[in-house]
Order: structure tokens, then sequence, then C-alpha cells
């Protein structure tokens, strides 16, 4: 039963996300478009999700970030070019100064095209970028907290042409195997990749007949509705523990938020010029202060 | 010369099963990985005393690499097995990004490394691995001479902060080191003494080049015999001692001549101080079938190989 109390904190708090997501979606234009280059759509795409998940989904400490992160909830990001959205949850959330994401894709900054490890930013555990291997990394994390005895989750996000790397499915033939039932991992499932639509470039086929069939409890989200995708984690959590790994086939538009970066693979990779960053700004308020 | 004599004839690969099991009972943050290749790694023990902390993967190396790298963020200290093509090159993008570039603290063992895997041909003797992985940055690579020394290296692997590439065969081999002789990563062994000629060796090279050492002893001529069972990184200290003394070297690897011990210990003479060397080690070439000791002498890495170098180098000083 929900009391009226619940319901109004409930509104308020998805009023909060879609509010960091508006400013999100600036940092992730404005970042691309500073150093013309980078990935706008996935990014845009994957805005309200992020936002869920670090802002209210996930247990963690931004502030006293640690590589072990036992206790913690972890999110590994496999489709690693989207790191704008990625670095920008990560400093809208606190994990490093927003100041930094000015330094995105520059010369000795710890914001590298693709996230990394190894210039130490806070908030990242392993480098992704080259596609397929965050589902493994995502796997053996969830093993090692079983072994630890920490009931925390392991959060993985993959595109959906991503699918089409064989480790992907070696990764979750283990997963169910080894009845890795502490991972939630999430499909961008938006249809599109570089070279166009997925159906046009290599087609997924039936994709939950696939993760069933690998052994994994598969469920649908809707990804750019906050309330769904609220809703979506919540039923995620209360699937896990059951012997299987919780697989969220998350329905997103590559380029959300930004009416000519939707509808179209063409802003996977592409940056907007001053004109169209414009356009894109007077789409999304400005909430929390630009960096 | 010093002697060493065999103590025993085992597969180095058991060190490795043995070592593997020991640091197992020592420290609890220790877990190993396996990709359906658990009799041929020797790694039954651990998976028996330990089956909490064993993982049988499947015929699924990239995965596993990926799972190891995971599970470092955990606080473990993972140890992968399988062969050294399976290892390295098969997984090699795997290793670089979730591994290498990630910094973190997975032992990577390989067996069956070199030609004397044997019968089963080039499709699974790696010549390639140690160039493979030597050009990762922040990865050590390891490759133990015997039995004994590859049960020391896998227990001390555990103390080595980062990535560890570590190299071992199939055949069964004379145990010569001493079970208390002291091993440290790094750190080049002097096994023999000698004043005219430099023979640096690694894994079951370095019996050939302590053999190829006798006999030239018979003819008068002093070898300095080095077990370089670190290639990276690479006691470059101990190399240029023993040429400042020499002069010349003979490099001792089973490997392809392109990106092994050879080319470490050249580009630092190159760099540091200009020597004469010559190479025992496969010509550019894959391997085939056989039995590992038709193999080494096809191939030229047999004792009368390291001796014909070493007079080769004696000659070009």
């Amino acid at each position: 039963m929900t009391t009226i109390q619940e319901a109004e904190a409930r509104q308020a708090s998805i009023q909060k996300l879609r509010s960091i997501a508006s400013q999100v979606r600036r940092d992730i234009v404005r970042m691309v478009h500073a150093v013309q280059s980078g990935h706008p759509g996935g990014s845009l795409g994957c805005t309200d999700f992020l936002v869920a998940l670090y802002f209210h989904a996930m247990r963690h400490d931004p502030e006293n970030f640690t590589m072990d992160g036992i206790g913690e909830d972890l999110f590994f990001l496999s489709n690693g070019h989207i790191s704008p959205v990625f670095y920008s949850v990560l400093a809208r959330s606190g994990y490093f100064p927003v100041d930094e994401l000015k330094t995105f894709r520059r010369l000795n900054s710890r914001l590298q095209g693709h996230p990394t490890t190894h210039e130490g930013l806070p908030g990242v555990r392993v480098a992704s970028g080259s596609l397929g291997q965050g589902l493994s990394v995502a796997v053996g994390a969830a093993l090692a907290k079983k072994l630890n005895g920490d009931p925390t989750l392991v959060y993985t996000l993959h595109g959906d042409g991503e699918l089409q790397e064989g480790q992907i499915w070696e990764a979750a033939m283990a997963a169910a195997a080894k009845k890795v039932d502490n991972l939630i991992s999430t499909i961008d499932y938006n249809g599109r990749q570089i070279d166009g639509d997925v159906d046009d470039v290599m087609p997924l086929g039936d994709l939950r007949a696939k993760w069933v069939a690998f052994g994994w409890d598969v469920m649908e989200m809707p990804g750019n509705d906050m309330p769904g995708v609220l809703n979506g984690l919540e039923e995620a959590k209360r699937r896990t523990g059951h012997g299987k790994p919780v697989m969220i086939l998350m329905r997103t538009e590559m380029g959300k938020g930004v009416d000519f970066m939707e509808g179209s693979h063409k802003w996977h990779g592409i940056a907007p010029s001053d004109e169209q960053l414009n356009l894109a700004l007077k789409q999304l308020p400005e909430t929390l202060g630009d960096y | 010369m010093t002697s060493y004599p065999v103590l025993d004839k085992k597969d180095t690969r058991s060190g490795f099963g043995e070592g593997l099991l020991e640091i197992g009972k020592a420290d609890d943050r220790v877990v190993a990985l396996c990709a359906d290749l658990t009799g041929s790694l020797k790694m039954d023990a651990f998976a028996k005393a330990f089956p909490e902390r064993f993982f049988q993967v499947g015929i699924a190396e990239a995965n596993m690499m990926g799972m190891a790298a995971g599970m470092t963020i955990g606080g473990k200290i993972p140890y992968t097995g399988t062969f050294a093509n399976f290892s390295t090159a098969r997984v090699y993008d795997q290793v670089r990004q979730s591994i290498a570039y990630s910094g973190k603290n997975v032992k990577i063992c390989a067996s069956h490394a070199g030609l004397t895997l044997g019968e089963d041909g080039a499709t699974h003797q790696s010549l390639e691995d140690i160039g493979l992985m030597k050009m990762l940055p922040g990865m050590a690579v390891i490759v133990p001479c015997d039995f004994n020394q590859t049960k020391q290296a896998t227990i001390a692997v555990a103390d080595h902060e980062g990535p560890v590439y570590l190299r071992f065969g199939r055949p069964k081999w004379p145990v010569f080191i001493p079970a208390d002789m002291p091993f440290e990563i790094g750190k080049a062994q002097v096994l023999s003494e000698g004043t005219d000629v430099s023979l640096f060796a690694c894994g079951h090279l370095v019996w050939k080049a302590l053999q190829a050492a006798a006999e030239l002893e018979k003819e008068g001529i002093s070898a300095e015999v080095v077990n370089v069972h670190t290639i990276k990184p690479l006691d470059e200290e101990a190399v240029l001692r023993s040429v400042s003394k020499t002069r010349c070297a003979v490099s001792c690897e089973e490997h392809n001549r392109y990106g092994g011990l050879g080319d470490s210990i050249a580009q630092l003479l190159a760099r540091v101080k200009p020597t004469p060397q010559e190479y025992v080690a496969v010509n550019d070439s894959f391997g085939e079938s056989g039995t590992p000791d038709e193999l080494l002498t096809k191939y030229g890495l047999d004792t009368p190989d390291v001796v014909k170098a070493a007079k080769r180098a004696i000659a070009r000083k």
C-alpha cells in the first residue's frame, strides 16, 4: 500500500532525477562539442538510466572511492565509447570535480576518450572501449563479492551492437553456470550502431529468447522514461538472489533529448557544430549549473 | 665450471601445480581459473583442496581473462591456466585492455609453451608469446627453467603487485636447480661463471646451455651460463656485468628469434654496450609435429647448436 506521502516523495524524486538528467545531457553535448569528438548519441540515450542508477538505485560512496568497492554496488560500462554520459554522471554524483569535465579528451586528462583506470579517475574500475569485455569483468567481480560474503550488487551496461562480440556469449554462459545472481546487466537496446541499424549490420534475432536460452532472468524496461527506469531497476533488484543473473533489455532512443539527433544512427560518433550546440542546449534546461 | 647433477626428471607444469597448491594454502586471496585444461595444467590438486576458489570456465579463454580481471577488483589474486597460445595470442586484446592497461593483478600461467609441446604440432606450439607479452606495459614475463624453479616462481608471483606472464612447458625435463636456491623476480642467476662467452638462457634451454658449457670446457672454452628467468623486467645489470667480462653473448630460448629473450638482450647491448651476439632460437618459422628432442634438433635449439653459436660469437670479438 502506497501512502500519499510516499507517492509525493516518489514524484519529487522523479522530478529531481529528470532535472539531473537534463544537466547531464547538457554536459554531454558541450563536452563533445568542445573537442569536436566523442559519442553523443548513445550517451544521450543512456542518460536516464545512468542518472537513475547513480542517483537512486546504487549503494555507493562517491567521495571515498576504492578500487575494491567492498560493501558497495559496482557498475561496469562495457560500451566505453559512451564515456561522456559516464563522466558527467560520475562528476555530478561526486566522484571528481565537475570542472574536470572540461578536460574531456584533452592531453594530460584523466577523462580519456574511453574510460580507463590508468590515469586514476575515481569511479572507473576497468578500462573499456574495445567492446565485449565488460561482462566478463563484471562476472569476475560478482564472484569475488560472493567469495567475500559481500551482499552488494554488480551492474553493467552494454550496447546492443556490442552483443555481436563473441566474448559476450562466453560470459553469458559463465554467469548462468556459476549462478551469478548478484549481477544486473543492461542492454542499451536502441537498434543502432555506427554503420546503421543493427538489423542491417548484423541482426541480433530474438534477443529475449537468446538470453533466456543462456539461462538468464530477462526483463524489459523503457530506458527514456524516468518512472519506468526506476520501476525497472527496482524490479531487477527484486530478481537478484534467485540463482540467475538478471538481464534488462532497455529500449532507448539514440540521441534522446536533442530532437535532431533522434531517429538515426548518424549521431553515434560525431560532434555538433556551434549552431547545432545552441539548438541542442535550448532543448536542455540548465538545472545544476554548467561546468 | 659449476656442475649441476640431475636431481630428477619432471615437467615444469607440475612445478606450477605444486606451487599453486602451496600458495593457495598460504594465501586465501589466491583463486584459480582454468579453461578446460585442469589435468594438463596440473591444477587438480588446487581444485580439489579449494573447490570454492577454483573456477572451471570451459573453452572460453577470452572470458576467463576478463573474469580474472574482475576478481582482482574484490581483492583476489587470480591465476589463470591454459596453454601458452591460448593465454596470449587468442586473448591478446582481453589481456591488453582488461588486465594490462587496467593494471590488474592477474597471474597468467601458460603451459605447453614452445616446440617441446611436441606431437600436437604448430597450432599449439607458441613461439611468439614472450614477444607479445613483453610488449604490454607493466607486464612481467617470467620463464623458469625447471620443476623446482617453476614451483618457486608460481609462489613468488603472488607477492608481485601487477600482471605477470608465467611461461612453462609440457615435457619431463631435468630438474637441476636445488629447491633451496633463492629465486627473485627480476634477478638473473649466474649458474656457472666463465670468461670467454656469456650464454644467456631461459626455460628449457637453460639446461642445454649448461650442457653446452660443459662441452665447451672440454675444448678449453670458458662459458658463463646466466639463467635469465625474468625477461621483463630484464636484469640489465647482470647482463652487462657478464658481457663486460666475456665480451660476447649467445641468447638461448624456445621462441621465435624475433621478440624473445634474445631481442631484449640485443636491445640492451645496442643501447649500452655494443657486443657481438648470436641467437639460439627458432628462425622465424612455425613448428611441427615430432618428439620434443627431434624438434629441438631440427629447429636448431640443441646443445650442439649452442656450442656452435658460442664459437661464432667468440670469433666475432
